[in-house]
């Protein structure tokens, strides 16, 4: 029992990530719950997908898998591949935004608006909105994107990040909101986005010469015949196993599923399209059946509300 | 809203926390460590643990030391005795500034260790050598502290067991701050040659 409890209790205890999942979980249980109550109901696939990539990135930070990475080349790389890729996906391709503004409390949401018409957190808001359509801006997005993953993995940056607690929590987070950014960024309904949407043609290009310098990288780390990360076996590993295994691993996992996230990517931005191709239609639009998604039900998403809220516009 | 003006506002300040950060980089008027110089990334050094005597210490009784800290045990069939014999000789080439280090040997593996045959241990390398020892919680926090692992592996046939650990001998000022990280690869002269400027103030 005890030895249970040791895998399951955070390695290091994260109040900001402990609170991030949690308050994110209860808004999105209150948020269904609330739709379920006027007869709308977000069907099964998309709250599966949110509670997997929410759970996958509690998992990964938040047990004792975040001491095995702390401690093992490879399973820091797989653990970016969920913070970075895997999870981010999950969200985003659940939609939540709709169903976690539901989930707000009305008087919350009422203080909000309050607040947002001040002067000064109306200025705030538009630097926020600024910086946000930068970082979002079709040529910046996937360079910041690609540009973490080189970062993090540049030797000196990595043994200090793998040291020092704070730059270590930096790079996760940063991790895991740039994955949020960039695949919302890609996969969000173009309708869902507001000002920020790029066309689906676009999209296509993009994920497709981002996967390259992500293979390029891994294939260089998987076939290096040296040691690159040496602080592995400085602070010793988590348990025995060679340490060019543990770079090739690591490379593969940065190579292999990276590139393929950026091919499930291009299938689902396909898939929009026809989607969107087929309401354009008028004959098919009127045959097709009304559909019950919350996710249509609003064109603010929750991930970026400051900003995608038309009411900021 | 203006976005063109959102857009300026928010590269004003993104190009303003750039030159902070590019100016905070530069500075340094001191020359470079021959070992790794880990300033500012590990915390200082705390723990509370036993001696070889069995007294209870902690990083407190080691102020004004410069102190070389290192997890091992002393049934380490190869890393442990080639890195502390590797930092008694840097000692010996510093000579009398030497009195003003302590080599604390952290055991991984205080189960086989205790203070009679820490101490047995430790005296093999020289007098500025210090066995310690503790519980698994204060060897856990130890270890977390300075983001090194260690791991007991199944005992043999003839009940012997290896201890993966760490290969960092972690160096401290004698205020107590972490300064320096000493690779298995690393001489003994370069060694020498890093504690002459610590030991110096």
């Amino acid at each position: 029992m005890r030895e249970l409890l040791t895998y399951i209790e955070p390695w290091e205890f994260s109040p900001t990530v402990f609170l991030t999942c949690a308050v994110s979980a209860a808004l999105y249980v209150r948020g269904l719950n609330a739709l379920r109550s006027r007869g709308l109901g977000a069907g099964f696939w998309a709250p599966f997908a949110f509670f997997l990539g929410l759970a996958l990135d509690y998992t990964v930070l938040q047990t004792y898998y975040d001491y095995l990475a702390q401690h093992m080349f490879w399973v820091h790389r797989l653990q970016h591949l969920v913070l970075h890729h895997l999870a981010p996906v999950l969200i985003v391709l659940a939609g939540p935004g709709a169903v976690l503004i539901e989930g707000v409390p009305a008087s919350w949401r009422a203080r909000a608006r309050r607040l947002a018409a001040q002067s000064s957190v109306r200025r705030l808001l538009m630097v926020v909105r600024g910086a946000f359509r930068i970082v979002q801006h079709p040529l910046v997005a996937p360079l910041l994107f690609v540009g973490l993953i080189f970062y993090w993995l540049t030797p000196s940056i990595h043994f200090a990040a793998m040291l020092n607690v704070t730059r270590y929590k930096i790079m996760n987070w940063g991790m895991g909101v740039d994955g949020l950014l960039f695949w919302w960024l890609m996969l969000a309904p173009r309708r869902a986005q507001g000002s920020a949407a790029i066309g689906y043609p676009v999209r296509i290009l993009i994920v497709c010469l981002m996967a390259l310098p992500q293979i390029l990288l891994g294939a260089y780390i998987a076939l290096h015949s040296t040691v690159l990360f040496d602080v592995y076996g400085i602070c010793g590993r988590a348990w025995e196993l060679s340490p060019l295994t543990d770079q090739e691993l690591g490379g593969l996992l940065t190579w292999i599923p990276a590139a393929m996230m950026s091919g499930v990517a291009m299938l689902v931005v396909l898939w929009r399209l026809l989607a969107e191709e087929r309401e354009r239609t008028p004959a098919l639009a009127r045959s097709a059946a009304p559909v019950a998604d919350p996710r249509s039900a609003t064109s603010a998403d929750p991930l970026t509300p400051a900003v995608a809220d038309p009411r900021l516009a | 809203m203006n976005s063109a003006r959102a857009v300026r506002t928010a590269s004003r300040a993104l190009a303003t926390i750039a030159l902070a950060l590019s100016l905070a980089g530069c500075g340094s008027p001191e020359p470079p460590f021959a070992l790794q110089n880990v300033s500012g990334l590990l915390p200082r050094l705390k723990f509370s643990l036993t001696d070889q005597d069995n007294r209870p210490v902690t990083a407190q009784d080691y102020r004004g030391k410069v102190v070389l800290l290192y997890f091992g045990y002393t049934h380490c069939p190869d890393a442990c005795p080639t890195t502390l014999a590797t930092l008694a000789q840097s000692l010996r080439e510093l000579g009398p500034a030497a009195a003003r280090t302590r080599v604390l040997f952290v055991s991984v593996d205080p189960a086989r260790d205790t203070p009679e045959v820490l101490k047995r241990y430790v005296g093999f390398f020289g007098t500025e050598f210090v066995g310690l020892r503790g519980d698994d919680d204060a060897l856990t926090a130890l270890s977390k502290r300075y983001r090194v692992a260690y791991h007991r592996e199944a005992p043999d046939r003839n009940g012997y067991y290896a201890v993966d650990h760490s290969s960092a001998v972690f160096i401290f000022d004698a205020t107590g701050r972490a300064r320096l990280l000493a690779r298995e690869t690393d001489g003994a002269a370069s060694i020498a040659k890093d504690l002459k400027r610590l030991t110096a103030g």
